[in-house]
């Protein structure tokens, strides 16, 4: 076990070569633990670890340290996510810190949504490491136990480091060499952005695997049910690196309005049978954004249920 | 060249009003090539202000001049015989000017007329763009010349994020990405290895972040 970076059970499941299968779940807009335990109670024990998100959209909620803390305290292992737009390196290394001393051994880490786009669209954005860099940062401190100037830290975090990767925005060309550096940073795992263009990404897969990328990292493949045909227009619409086929909000809206929410999951479920088949993809990532009372029938019938124990 | 944009006319004459003799300051530098605070923008100020003064019923007593540079202390000292003569001083230069006529007149009071915005150039007639953020230590070798720093509105050094489509910024339809550009040349070049670099984190003690800056030429400062 001692190969292990960070023990966690995410690692754990995917280093034994099990599909994995993650959740996401956003803290709440206030300080409303119970609302959010509510929530995180549906995933319990359907999902290896769930993300929690770090105001995500850009709109200020509770920290995602601490809601990652309660997670662990309601029984599921978090993976915390970090933005860089809203913390400098030194607030960065200490929440990284203080993340393995709660407990925490999964991380995220993200560039995050531009500040113009939430509740604080008049912030400083501060950007002062990338993503790219942060990856580095983390993984140099658990590998090496130093901190950016090179002195000691007197105990490692250990973490789980993972990044993200969009297949869906542009230049399309370019998106798995960004992989390529994000992996060559330091990263154990990616999670991608919520795929609809299967066929986009079935290309995007087919040269991660030519470049062997998939051996070096653990690919999950995102996926988000659609719960109607509004919601896949304004995803189109509206939030940035998306790509939803025309096809399926035609299927959505094919089916009256009541059996959409169904639809949606079926094609979710479609996605997930095909990325258990497809080479180099170690498991999916399951965002069911304020859908998360959903999640148990999903896992379930997507075949899985019951998680691994290992 | 340093570029700015007019501040509303309500915000200047609410910062002016209560003067009764008044003198508006351009500036030939930045400013002028911009058409925000030269020899047309001050008279046009001007004629602003006494309008605004005539329908309040105790039109203001303007004087206009424009200097060479109020950056440069050799200029602000051609004000010296006649700044006593007013109650106020509106300055039309960037930021620069009001602090260096400030700091050579203490007994007077400064006012800005302009919003110092950014170092860019014109790209259309009439358009400017920010193309440097002067943060004091210039990296664009690794970007073939253009500037994610001051260009992406993430300062991502490893670009394009996850919002880049068709070329363009999540953050704005009017803004290109301006990664999709380096790595759009970076591939036309066959030299797309250069982005396999992975960039330290920057020392940003020589931008702002550092505190304010001076430069010291040794062989000019005695
Ligand atoms: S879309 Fe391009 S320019 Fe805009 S934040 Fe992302 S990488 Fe930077």
């Amino acid at each position: 076990m001692s190969d292990l970076k960070s023990g966690s059970n995410l690692e754990k499941v995917l280093k034994a070569g099990h599909f994995a299968f993650t959740g996401e779940c956003g803290p709440p807009r206030g300080a409303n633990v119970e609302h959010f335990t509510e929530k995180l109670s549906h995933l319990k024990g359907n999902v290896d670890a769930v993300n929690i998100t770090d105001n995500q959209t850009a709109v200020a909620r509770m920290s995602s340290l601490a809601a990652s803390h309660i997670a662990i305290h309601e029984g599921l292992e978090p993976n915390f996510q970090m933005v860089c737009r809203d913390r400098n390196r030194l607030a960065m290394i200490s929440d990284i810190l203080g993340a393995h001393a709660l407990g925490i051994r999964n991380m995220l880490c993200l560039s995050g949504d531009h500040q113009t786009f939430g509740n604080c669209p008049e912030a400083k954005n501060v950007h002062d490491i990338d993503s790219m860099q942060l990856i580095r940062m983390v993984t140099q401190m658990r590998d090496e136990g130093v901190f950016l100037d090179g002195d000691d830290i007197d105990l490692p975090p250990k973490l789980f480091v993972g990044a993200a990767s969009n297949p869906f925005a542009d230049p399309f060309e370019y998106r798995v060499y960004r992989l390529k550096n994000k992996i060559n940073a330091g990263a154990d795992f990616i999670q991608t952005q919520c795929i609809y263009n299967m066929e986009k990404f079935r290309e995007f897969m087919k040269m991660v695997v030519d470049m062997g990328l998939h051996e070096k990292c653990y690919i999950l493949a995102g996926v988000t049910p659609m719960k109607n045909a509004g919601m896949a227009n304004y995803m189109k619409k509206f939030v940035p690196g998306m790509e939803i086929p025309d096809a399926l909000i035609k299927r959505l809206k094919g089916v009256e309005k009541a059996a959409q929410p169904e639809e949606g999951i079926r094609f979710a479920l479609e996605q997930v049978e095909e990325f258990k088949e497809m080479e180099g993809v170690a498991g999916v990532h399951m965002m069911a954004i304020e859908w998360e009372h959903k999640v148990p029938e999903i896992a379930e019938r997507a075949g899985m249920l019951p998680r691994p124990s290992v | 060249m340093i570029v700015a944009d007019s501040k509303p006319l309500q915000e200047i004459l609410a910062m002016v009003r209560e003067y009764k003799k008044i003198l508006i300051v351009g500036c030939k530098g930045c400013v002028t090539v911009c058409n925000v605070g030269g020899a047309k923008e001050v008279e046009v100020l001007r004629a602003s202000l006494m309008i605004d003064g005539k329908k309040e019923g105790s039109p203001p007593d303007i004087d206009t001049m424009v200097i060479e540079r109020q950056c440069d202390n050799e200029y602000v000292e051609t004000l010296r015989d006649n700044i006593d003569a007013y109650d106020a001083v509106l300055s039309m230069a960037c930021g620069v000017g009001p602090q260096f006529l400030s700091e050579a007149y203490p007994e007077q009071k400064f006012f800005p007329a302009v919003n110092t915005s950014f170092y860019g150039g014109a790209v259309a007639h009439g358009i400017w763009e920010e193309r440097c953020a002067g943060c004091g230590t210039c990296i664009i070798h690794y970007f073939d010349g253009l500037c994610p720093v001051a260009r992406c509105a993430k300062s991502l050094l490893h670009g394009p994020c996850g919002g880049s489509a068709d070329g363009i910024c999540e953050v704005s339809k009017e803004t290109v990405c301006i990664w999709d550009t380096i790595v759009k040349k970076k591939i036309a070049q066959g030299r797309i290895e250069d982005l396999f670099v992975l960039q330290e984190p920057r020392d940003w003690r020589t931008a702002r972040d550092g505190g304010p800056r001076r430069s010291i030429r040794e062989t000019l400062a005695e």
